[in-house]
């Protein structure tokens, strides 16, 4: 059991890995072994997360210091060798990820898992590159969790193949092979100067830089910032998003929400370690802010502007990538808390939100709602009635489109932030602490930050209610569609989610907060990891 | 040999960097391998220029002077599998997008002329 519990903080890697090889020796054709072998991964990854955000909370007790757990892979100490670092930022993200991996999953053995082959497999990578992303402690590892991550959401971008997906991977492959090479430009500058990858070391030895070496160490910063905001879909960097997420299966695109959030997350990190020593422009510097005020302007134009309702819930993406910058970066105010709380709340909504898109789609003829459009933008009659056949068989929800209209309604408000569900939650702290800045009266950042976030907020009602309308409303003869329990479970479970995370606000948001200030003392994470002494002598190991 | 290296990593950035923005995959698709070597032997530089010296210390004498770093070495490698990898994916996506659209360019259509 010790001997367990010492290895939980790799096992969120190790376990992808290992049932997505296996998943290969599986035949194709045994569906069934393919998908117990997915269910079981994923239920352990959800567990050994949980477990994870416990230890790093101390709800149970253990000698981890400060709540950091850090793995020494291959037993070298920190800045030689390699390490794993579980702490609450990383298990609040391995346990956000284990949750919408779990409920897209589940959606996808609906019907999707069979568009194309290797769908469970390519899944489990795409779990192992998010999750070592999350626990990886330096530099190097990042970029090749990045890369494996990539790798496995290349593949299930495609997954379904098709002129559109193709056309617009191909997009997707090259501007991330270039976001990339960026990241290996700024990796390898940052090592050139300071002559070490590991974050902890990193931080340690960046305020002791001077004169030149602090310049060309600002700009190896600089660029690692602009991979990471193209990751994360920032303005300008983010054309390729909506084009993607648009035109992959509802699984895919659901589960590549945390995919931006990856950027952000790594951001925060490296901010946050950097922060004491004078963080860089990109990293919370003064950058920051206006790119996020940029990009919530993008993400509002383009969701008033967008025809599809998968591309408005791509520019609601955005728009949250937007509002977290923005909240990140905000000069002056620390709103790590809500703003972790509003990530959480976002990727939910949005992962819901782009599962229950396709099953409307299903209660449309087909192209009913580009149709629909030019129908309404040129004032014409509609030339003829849809005449659409349902061919799915499975457990027939009763009252599906009520089932789907609510859940609609539900995932509206979240992403416009109304109450009274966890959205507003969300906005409301931050707007309120943005507010309650420490010196006197709010500044000019502030004031743009609440006029945007409501703005962005606006924005969402006018374009989901319009589309809300014109799905629901203005049909005349919707196809009622046959809901397994399979996918309209997993819309539901999201929703859930964030219903139990507006009823239990309170302890939800005490322990973000304390998450926040965890982040704001970066000592903590420094000496923990520098400090981990190897479970065997070192001396001992290195005679022959 | 800083400034042929320097040179050598500057012509085939600037010469990747020219064929990703040409409108035709191939072009990209070169392009992407150019950017690729010039990441290469820039991580491979980051280790400072060293001639004739091995990466691999010997217990007996443990001056840092006398060897050559060894990370960068083993992170070039790492990038170079990965680049190679991913670059052969593309390649994949390229002719796919040729055999949907029948036509290589970027956007699937060709441009109006």
């Amino acid at each position: 059991m010790t001997a367990l519990m010492q290895h939980l903080p790799i096992l969120p890697v190790v376990i992808p890995l290992m049932f997505g090889a296996l998943m290969l020796i599986v035949r194709d054709s045994n569906r069934r072994g393919r998908l117990a072998l997915g269910f079981i991964s994923i239920v352990g990854q959800l567990a050994v997360a949980v477990t994870l955000l416990a230890l790093s909370a101390g709800y149970i007790p253990n000698e981890w210091p400060d709540g950091v757990g850090v793995y020494l892979l291959g037993d070298w100490p920190a800045p030689f060798g390699i390490v794993a670092v579980v702490d609450r930022l990383s298990t609040v993200m391995l346990v956000l990820t284990a949750i919408l991996g779990l409920t897209t999953w589940i959606y996808s053995t609906a019907r999707w898992d069979r568009a194309g082959v290797h769908f469970h497999v390519l899944f489990q990578f795409l779990l192992m590159g998010l999750n070592g992303a999350f626990l990886t402690g330096d530099l190097f590892n990042l970029f090749v969790f990045f890369e494996v991550l990539l790798a496995a959401s290349y593949g299930l971008a495609m997954h379904g193949s098709g002129r559109a997906r193709v056309s617009a991977g191909l997009h997707y492959v090259a501007v991330n092979l270039v976001a990339s090479f960026l990241l290996l430009i700024a990796m390898a500058m940052i090592y050139g100067v300071t002559g070490s990858l590991n974050m902890a070391d990193l931080a340690a030895r960046a305020g002791e830089l001077g004169g030149p070496d602090r310049r060309l160490f600002e700009a190896g910063a600089a660029i690692l910032g602009i991979a990471f905001l193209i990751k994360a879909a920032a303005w300008p960097l983010n054309f390729w998003l909506p084009a993607t997420y648009a035109n992959a299966c509802a699984p895919v695109a659901a589960v590549f929400m945390i995919m931006t959030k990856v950027g952000v997350y790594a951001m925060l990190r490296i901010g946050s370690l950097l922060l004491p020593t004078g963080a860089p422009a990109a990293f919370g510097g003064e950058w920051m802010f206006p790119l996020g005020i940029a990009t919530l302007a993008f993400g509002i134009v383009g969701l008033i502007a967008a025809p599809q309702p998968e591309r408005q819930a791509s520019y609601c993406a955005i728009m949250s990538s937007g509002t977290l910058f923005a909240a990140l970066g905000m000069p002056g105010v620390t709103l790590t808390g809500p703003a972790l709380f509003y990530l959480v709340t976002s990727v939910l909504a949005l992962g819901a939100f782009f599962l229950l898109l396709e099953m409307i789609e299903r209660t449309q003829a087909f192209g009913a709602d580009l149709l629909a459009v030019s129908l309404e933008a040129f004032d014409l009659e509609d030339p003829e009635a849809p005449n659409a056949s349902d061919d799915v068989v499975g457990v027939a929800i009763p009252a599906a489109m009520a089932f789907l209209g609510l859940s609609f309604i539900a995932c509206a408000l979240l992403i416009a932030g109304l109450p009274p569900m966890s959205g507003f939650v969300a906005k409301f702290t931050l707007l309120s602490a943005a507010l309650q800045t420490a010196e006197g009266a709010p500044g000019v950042g502030t004031w743009l930050l609440v006029g945007f976030v409501l703005m962005s907020g606006l924005a969402c009602i006018i374009a989901l209610g319009r589309t809300g309308i014109r799905l629901f409303w203005s049909v005349d003869d919707t196809v009622t569609p046959r809901l397994r329990l399979s996918e309209a479970g997993p819309v539901s479970l999201l929703i859930m989610t964030t219903i139990a995370m507006t009823i239990w606000a309170g302890p939800v948001m005490r322990h973000l907060d304390a998450t926040a200030d965890y982040l704001g003392t970066p000592s903590q994470y420094i000496n923990a990891v520098l400090t981990q002494n190897p479970a065997r002598n070192v001396s001992e190991g290195v005679q022959r | 040999m800083e400034l042929v290296l320097s040179l050598a990593i500057g012509v085939l950035a600037g010469s990747g960097i020219w064929l990703l923005l040409r409108p035709r995959t191939f072009q990209v698709i070169i392009g992407l391998s150019m950017i690729s070597y010039a990441v290469n032997l820039f991580i491979f530089s980051m280790g400072r220029v060293i001639l004739g010296v091995p990466p691999v210390i010997n217990p007996e004498s443990a001056d840092p002077n006398l060897y050559a770093d060894p990370l960068p070495q083993a992170l070039v490698l790492t990038a170079i599998v990965i680049a190679f990898a991913t670059t052969a994916l593309f390649l994949v996506i390229l002719l796919a997008a040729r055999g949907f659209s029948g036509t290589d360019h970027v956007d699937g259509r060709e441009a109006q002329r």
